[in-house]
């Protein structure tokens, strides 16, 4: 079934105006060794169930949000945006 | 007089307590797998553990398409094994696979479309496989359906012809392979669901699933869109992400198409059954999902695009939608080989939405990997380690939607 994502900025939207971008990573420090940017770089959990991704809205605010949702029923559960401040933290 | 035959196409069985291997996932590439094993290397106990029925994942719900035209010299000779493996598979399993070599055309509509077409059509001649370049003169011929006029937005400016490619009947290829394998003893449990893998020094030492718990000397994940999900169990991550893919088919016409019709521009490929039936296939959904409904856009998507290369089916109803989940690769290439990690888990993932024209292949020789531990040069390049050495093996050109 296709889905809609509430848009936090922008309200309840279909899933076709965003682009997925894929399950939230940690980007390794840039002095990391290299099977860290292999994992960073390729390997994924790929959950079956609830996982924390990124979408971009591109027919609307334009702005990235993070969204956790069921991957196998694509049941969206939480929307929020990030601020850049957090955005740093992760790294 | 017996009218009709009570002999079963495969036995049931319990479990038993161990096996020489374990394959998890009896779809196309696990039976191809066990098959193989069996008839060339002789090794016979051997447990399948399918966690629906058989040919419930991806094997029973692809387009039935085959072809070897890729892109790069990798591809392009591991497709052709499959492709000459699955063209002797009828006699071999004295199974009827109804397989028809009605030619494929990958049609392209803009300029670079058509560079891409010609790159395969070159790389495919150096390799020996029969693919050429047509002009919309020689389509309308093959295709006399096919609107090859310049009304469409996007009008047909070549094709990639490829003529040994075609359609077999997806569901006897699995029932076949099973019927084999059961034939040489090789054990086939449906609904038997993989729970946990444990894993002791660097192997993969217990499966256990809702039937019991098993050991094994080697295990084999043929999971494709739930690869994921197994190897999580064995605590290994890998780099595939599952989309699903949908397809649709549409009420019974005349016989019209004897071609297999793909649009990579459009996101459509078409083909018409024996029964009349067309089959429509679409490109993956453009995020990742476990989830195997149909969706409208989808839908919508494959309604418009195969009325733009066949307008006279804007009334046409459909039957049935739905999707399969598909394991896609960042290179758009199979994983196949022994897994970096454990040292008797071997991995046969990674099939994304090329996975069912490529089983024959893969099974023979992911079996004489397990069987002798020998790499042959057909799957040497799909190792699971090419993501750390950065030789990955880009076939997105070829492997993305033009089934």
């Amino acid at each position: 079934m296709s889905f809609r994502i509430p848009c936090p900025q922008c309200g309840t939207r279909s899933a076709y105006e965003f682009r997925f971008g894929g399950e939230v990573l940690t980007r390794p420090r840039t002095d990391a060794d290299a099977d860290a940017w292999y994992r960073y770089s390729f390997a994924r959990k790929n959950t079956m169930g609830i996982q924390t991704e990124w979408w971009y809205h591109r027919l609307g605010c334009r702005q990235w949000l993070q969204v956790v949702r069921d991957t196998k029923e694509n049941r969206v559960l939480a929307t929020s945006f990030i601020e850049k401040k957090e955005r740093e933290d992760c790294a | 007089m017996q009218l009709f035959r009570n002999n079963r196409m495969w036995g049931t069985h319990d479990l038993k307590s161990s096996y020489d291997v374990v394959i998890i996932g009896a779809g196309v590439h696990g039976l191809a797998t066990a098959y193989y094993l069996g008839k060339l290397f002789g090794v016979r106990k051997i447990a399948l553990l399918e966690k629906g029925y058989l040919g419930y994942g991806a094997s029973g719900r692809n387009t039935a398409i085959l072809r070897s035209n890729y892109r790069t010299p990798e591809g392009i000779k591991f497709y052709n094994a499959a492709l000459k493996l699955y063209e002797g598979l009828s006699s071999e399993l004295n199974w009827n696979l109804l397989f028809t070599q009605c030619g494929h055309l990958t049609l392209g509509h803009t300029d670079t479309a058509v560079t891409g077409l010609r790159v395969r059509a070159e790389m495919n001649q150096l390799l020996g496989v029969n693919s050429r370049i047509i002009f919309p003169a020689e389509i309308q011929e093959l295709v006399p359906h096919l609107d090859c006029s310049d009304r469409p937005r996007y009008p047909v400016m070549a094709a990639l012809y490829h003529p040994p490619g075609g359609i077999i009947r997806h569901d006897a290829v699995v029932w076949g392979l099973a019927r084999a394998c059961d034939r040489m003893g090789i054990e086939i449990h449906p609904k038997t669901e993989v729970t946990d893998i444990q894993v002791s020094r660097r192997r993969a030492e217990q499966v256990i699933t809702n039937r019991g718990q098993i050991s094994a000397d080697v295990i084999i994940n043929a999971t494709a869109g739930w690869a994921s999900t197994i190897a999580k169990m064995a605590g290994v991550a890998m780099p595939i992400v599952s989309h699903p893919l949908q397809a649709c088919v549409t009420e019974p016409l005349k016989p019209f198409l004897d071609t297999v019709i793909v649009s990579a521009s459009l996101h459509v490929y078409v083909n018409q059954t024996g029964r009349g039936e067309l089959v429509i296939g679409s490109e993956i959904d453009p995020y990742q999902s476990y989830s195997m409904k149909g969706t409208l856009p989808t839908l919508e998507q494959m309604a418009s695009s195969s009325v733009q290369l066949f307008p006279q089916l804007h009334n046409i109803r459909v039957l049935r939608q739905w999707a399969g989940i598909c394991d896609m690769t960042p290179d758009f290439a199979p994983i196949i080989g022994l897994c970096d990690e454990l040292e008797n888990f071997y991995i046969d993932v990674g099939w994304g939405t090329y996975g069912f024209k490529a089983a024959p292949a893969a099974g023979r020789y992911l079996a004489e990997l397990v069987a002798t531990g020998n790499t042959s040069a057909i799957i040497a390049p799909f190792s699971p380690d090419r993501f750390r050495r950065g030789r990955l093996v880009g076939e997105k050109a070829a492997a993305a939607v033009s089934h």
